[in-house]
Formats: C-alpha cells, structure tokens, sequence
C-alpha cells in the first residue's frame, strides 16, 4: 500500500513537474539558506578559534590611552618600560615593544605596501610566531639598530615571487634592508587582517630610520603557563602607574588587554550571529513550508475531480490521504535535496570570496533534509486530509 | 464479501422500498419514492425517463457511492445500506465498474496507466497490471494506442479507455451513467456495440441510463423512471 502510494505520488508529480518544481522552491531556498548561514558561521567560528590556538601562550597588550582606539594625547611607552616590565613583574614568557609604520617595500620591479613592526627577539616568541627560513635578530643588530628585517609570507610572495630572499635586499624609504629571516604563514586573523601581511625589524631600526622618535606604540606581554593573566595584569597596572606617575583617584591613561579574552569574545560572537542568522533561515524554511501547504491546497481543489475518479473506482480514503501526504513529502524532500546540493554550492563560494574556510557539516545538512520532510507531513497533512475527505459525487460532478 | 461467485440463489442486485431524500425540512426533496427492482447476473439494463426522475440518484445508490434514505439494498444478499463507509468502497473496488458521461479518464496520463489505476488499488503486481490493461484496451479495440494520453484521443476512444478502466477488475456490474450522452450518434452505437459484445460474451451485468430510444435498444431490459418511482419495466423482445 505504501509503494503503490508512493508510485502514485510520484505519477502525480511526474503530470505536473513545473508546479511541482514551483512547490519545492521555498524549501530549496529556505535549506539552502539555513545550511549557507550556519555553514559560514561555523567556518567564521573556526577561523577564530585558529586564531586562538595560533597566538599561542596568554597575550596581554598594553597600547597608551583608556580604550582601544586613538590614544587620545596619552604618552607613548618608552623602550625602557619593557625591560621593567620584564625584571619586576614575575611569571613572564616575554615582553617585546613593538613601534610600526605603514611603508612600501620594494625589490627589484616590484614594490608592495605594508607595515614594519620594530621590536625585539621576544616578539617572535610572544606572537608565537616560527621561521620557514633564515633566523631572527643577533643582539648587535639590535643593540645597533641594523638595518635587517624578517619578512612575512605575504610580503615574500609580492616582492620575491617563488624565489628565496634570505640574503638578499629590500629599500625601504631611502635605505636598502637585508632579509634575514621569514615568518611561517598564520593566515588571516580574526578580523580579517592579513597576518603575513608584515616586515619585523629591530626596535631601534625602526626609530631611527622610520619613526624618528625614541618611544614605542605598544608593548606586547606574553604570560607563562600556569600563571594567572588576571594577578600579571594587576601587577604591571600598578608598575606602570607608578613609572607614568598617575596620581592615586586618577585613571589609568593606558590599558592592558587580554588577546585570548577578546578572541573569545569574539567567537561568542560569531556564534550568537550564526545562531541568528540561523534561526532567520528557519523562518524562510517555515515559509516555505506554508508555501507547499498552499500549492498542495490549491492541488486538492484543482483536482477534485481526480480524486472523485480515484474514489469511485476503489481508493480508500486512506490511501488518497496517503497518495496526497507522501507527495508533499516527496516534494518537500526533493527539496530538501536541492537545497543541500546548492547550499554547498553557494557557500564553498561564499567562504572563498569572504576568505572563512569551508566545513561541510553533515549534521545541519542531516538535520535540514529530516526538517524538510518533516515539513511536508506536517504541511501536507490538511490538504491531503481534505482530498481524502472529499464526496466522490461531488467531487466527480466537480469541473 | 467474499468471492464474485458468491450466495447461489441471491439475485445481483435486489432494491425494495429505496427512498432518497435530500435536505432537511422545508428544502427536503425526495428524489425516489420507494423503488424496487432485481437485476440478476448477465442482464443489460437501460436506466430511462425524463430529466430530474431520479436516474442518477438511483445509480449513486447501486454504485455505493450514496446511501438509500429508508428502504433496503441488497448486493448479492448483503445489506449494503448497513455498510460501512470503509466496506462501501471496498464493494465498489472489487464488484463495480463506473463509466461516466464525460468519460473521466486522468489528464497527462496514458491510456495504459489509466486502465492500470483499478488494479493498482487492488494491489496487484506491475507485471499482472500490465497483461490485464492490455487485454482490456484490446477488448475495446484500442490495441496499440495505449501510450495516448486523454489529450491524443478522440471522445469515442477515450470512452472506449474508460470502458476498458471498468471491466479490467472483471466486476460483477458495470454502470454507466449517459455513456453516450457526450458522443454524437455514431460513436454512440458504436460504445453500445461494444457494452453489448461485453455483456453477451463476458457476461457482465451493465445497467446504463440513457435519454435515446435507439440506445435503449441495446439493452435486453429497460426500466422507466417518473418522478422517483419505477413507471415501467419491460424486457426487450429481441436485441439489436
Ligand atoms: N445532492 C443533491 N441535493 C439536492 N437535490 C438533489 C441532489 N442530487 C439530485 N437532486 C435532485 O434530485 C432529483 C433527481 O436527480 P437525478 O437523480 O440527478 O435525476 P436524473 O434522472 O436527471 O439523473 C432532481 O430533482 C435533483 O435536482
Ligand atoms: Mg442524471
């Protein structure tokens, strides 16, 4: 009885493919667009998380002024400020100050706009940051400000192609610069900055050459396992208020910020918006729903006559219920099906121009396609309910 | 219900005292006034009489479709009055046949399918469904046109397909209300022609209601309908 039903649903819509096909576009846009949401959203969520784990130990910025943002007259750090930091706060990977400068690098014909970061070794360490080649800074160079740089991958790629670049050169404003290093790639950062998109270089390169001033932007603290970021905080707040001589009532005219804490903020974010966008879909999905109800209904009154035929030359009314009932099902599934096959379309897509990487989730698509056909029972079943219900007199006197 | 050659004895079909009344006080209207008739297996009976007389009604009740207001209905000695909806149709899937005046055959459908459509319901196998719809369409004379669908096919023909779709189960009665009331007089005879073979050869009781003298003449039987009561019932001397 179920296969003959499902035969003759399938007849049913095989008469009428393009108001069939009709029928299923809700659902096919309404899977199609929950799976899209929550597939980016999910790649959104990854991307972040990568990010996480790529900063590696507990990271504490401190940048002058009370917020982020423009620091707002606030006195930059001094260089010394790190090393205090460093000796009279305990529980420290590392502290490296960081100066930068947005400039265009060239080599050769090629030139490329970027930023230089000046610090110091302990940079490398607190941005969890690795070599594919070459090394980082020897204390001389440091020590004397030498004009050498490690390179990002982003800026390796623009300036040098395929090729190596360690040992050789690139000019910067008016002084050539000797590549000693480049960095592992990290990808894109959770705002979507590139983060191979870089040039380090010695704190003291930098301010002679680029900045012109002896202070530094920001100071990056890198805390050791184990050790609490909320007691470091509180510690170098106090240093620091003593070294900028803050009066005791007065605010802080600098903040220290905790990496891992905003990236996690921010993955709670992504979520919350991938649940949002998510349950907006549902509603299109609903609608869809609705939409197949109405079709299925205006089918019924359509064909009364059909049905008044089926009647009299044997249907039960159950199995015309049941013909209606798995048409609807069958329709809504179907798609179901198109939506999936499209969301993936659309959001492999979506994730490369909007640079998240794609996931295939097998549970939301497993969970779109039982929802769609869900819905064709729940849709189909008042329609298919009435068909059954229908006089076969009347219904056959019906034109 | 059990088998199509069930209850020796029991005539086919036995009405006594078959009133019908549609509405409710003062709308109420009664359509048939106390009917009865037997009809025993292999007769063809040809259901006459003016227009509103109660024909129609009369066949909705021997076709299960509608119940008697009083009085009783018997197929082959049950009660089918005191039927369930539920067994009503089932009597009608495996005893009945319907041809109807504007044919009815499923639209976008091929003949094929649509004489199939019976058997379906009764559950039988696809290769089964097969055979019996084309022995049906070649007993119609339709061999070789069942792809056609409603569309591709002449109202002959597609009076022909639904005439195959009725007897493709081997019912016990065929009814067929106006079967030619649609079709002009040559393809009339023809469809007559054709019921007439049907009823002599395959033995299938058929009662059909028609308006034409000349159709009638069909028929080994006609009963006469006035005002929702049986006028006249008169076996014809010899059949055309
Ligand atoms: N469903 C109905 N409701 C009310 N009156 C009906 C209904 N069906 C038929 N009638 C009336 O019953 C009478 C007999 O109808 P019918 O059996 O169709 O006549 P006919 O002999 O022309 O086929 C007519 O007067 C008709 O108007
Ligand atoms: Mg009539």
């Amino acid at each position: 009885m179920l296969w003959n039903a499902l035969l003759l649903a399938l007849r049913a819509i095989r008469r009428n493919l393009m108001r069939s096909f009709l029928t299923t576009l809700g659902i096919v846009i309404g899977v199609g667009a929950v799976i899209t949401m929550v597939t980016l959203g999910n790649g959104a969520t990854k991307a972040v998380q990568d990010e996480i784990s790529s900063m590696g130990s507990n990271l504490l910025m401190m940048r002058p002024g009370q917020r982020m943002g423009p620091p707002e007259g606030a006195p930059n750090f001094k260089s010394g400020d790190a090393e205090a930091i460093q000796t009279q706060v305990g529980g420290l990977e590392a502290v490296a100050p960081t100066a930068a400068k947005s400039v265009t690098a060239v080599h050769m014909a090629r030139n490329w706009s970027t930023s230089v970061t000046g610090t110091t070794n302990a940079y490398f360490k607190s941005g969890n940051w690795r070599l594919t080649s070459g090394r980082t800074f020897i204390e001389a160079e440091e020590r004397a400000g030498k004009a050498v740089c490690v390179i990002g991958e982003t800026v390796r790629r623009e300036l040098f192609g395929s090729g190596n670049p360690v040992g050789d050169s690139i000019r910067i404003k008016q002084f050539s610069c000797e590549v000693i290093g480049v960095l592992a790639s990290k990808g894109q950062s959770a705002m979507g900055r590139d983060q191979d998109d870089t040039i380090v270089m010695p704190l003291r390169t930098v301010q002679r050459r680029l900045t012109g001033r002896q202070d530094v932007d920001a100071l990056l603290v890198s805390v050791k396992d184990g050790v609490s970021t909320g007691m470091v905080m509180e510690r170098i707040k106090t240093l620091m208020r003593e070294r900028r001589k803050i009066a005791d009532g007065e605010d802080d005219n600098f903040n220290v910020m905790d990496t891992k804490q905003i990236a996690e903020a921010l993955t709670g974010t992504t979520r919350i918006l991938t649940t949002l966008l998510g349950a907006v879909a549902a509603v299109s999905l609903l609608v869809g729903g609705i939409g197949i109800m109405n079709i299925m209904l205006v089918s019924v009154t359509e064909r009364t006559r059909e049905i008044g035929i089926r009647l009299a030359i044997g249907a039960l009314e159950g199995e015309v219920l049941l013909q209606f009932l798995i048409e609807a099902v069958v329709l809504a599934s179907l798609g179901g099906l198109l939506g999936i096959v499209s969301a993936t379309g659309a959001s492999a897509a979506l994730a490369k121009i909007l640079k998240v990487p794609f996931l295939f989730n097998p549970g939301i698509n497993a969970l779109s396609f039982l929802f769609s056909a869900g819905i064709g029972v729940i849709f189909g079943y008042f329609p298919a309910r009435r068909a059954a219900h229908l006089d076969p007199i009347e219904a056959l006197r019906h034109e | 219900m059990t088998t199509a050659s069930a209850s020796f004895g029991d005539p086919l079909i036995e009405l006594s005292g078959v009133t019908k009344t549609y509405g409710r006080g003062q709308a109420a209207f009664q359509a048939l006034r106390g009917v009865n008739f037997v009809i025993g297996e292999e007769d063809f009976v040809a259901v006459m009489g003016p227009s509103g007389s109660g024909k129609s009604t009369v066949m909705n009740i021997l076709g299960c479709l509608d119940t008697p207001t009083s009085g009783a209905y018997l197929f082959r000695g049950v009660r089918v009055e005191r039927l369930l909806r539920k067994e009503r149709a089932l009597l009608r899937r495996h005893y009945l046949g319907f041809v109807f005046q504007g044919f009815n055959l499923l639209a976008r459908t091929s003949a094929q399918e649509n004489v199939e459509l019976p058997l379906l319901y009764r559950g039988e196998s696809s290769s089964a469904r097969h055979e019996a719809a084309r022995a049906a369409l070649s007993a119609v004379g339709l061999s070789g046109w069942e792809t056609h669908t409603q569309a591709e096919l002449s109202g002959g023909q597609q009076q022909r397909v639904a005439i195959a779709r009725a007897i493709v189960t081997r019912p016990a009665l065929l009814l067929a209300d106006e079967p030619t009331g649609n079709l002009d007089t040559q393809c009339g005879r023809e469809i007559m022609e054709l019921l007439s073979v049907l009823n002599r050869e395959k033995g299938i009781t058929i009662l059909m209601v028609t308006h034409e003298a000349e159709m009638a003449e069909y028929a080994t039987r006609v009963i006469r309908f006035v005002d929702g009561r049986v006028e006249s019932d008169v076996r014809n001397r010899e059949r055309r």
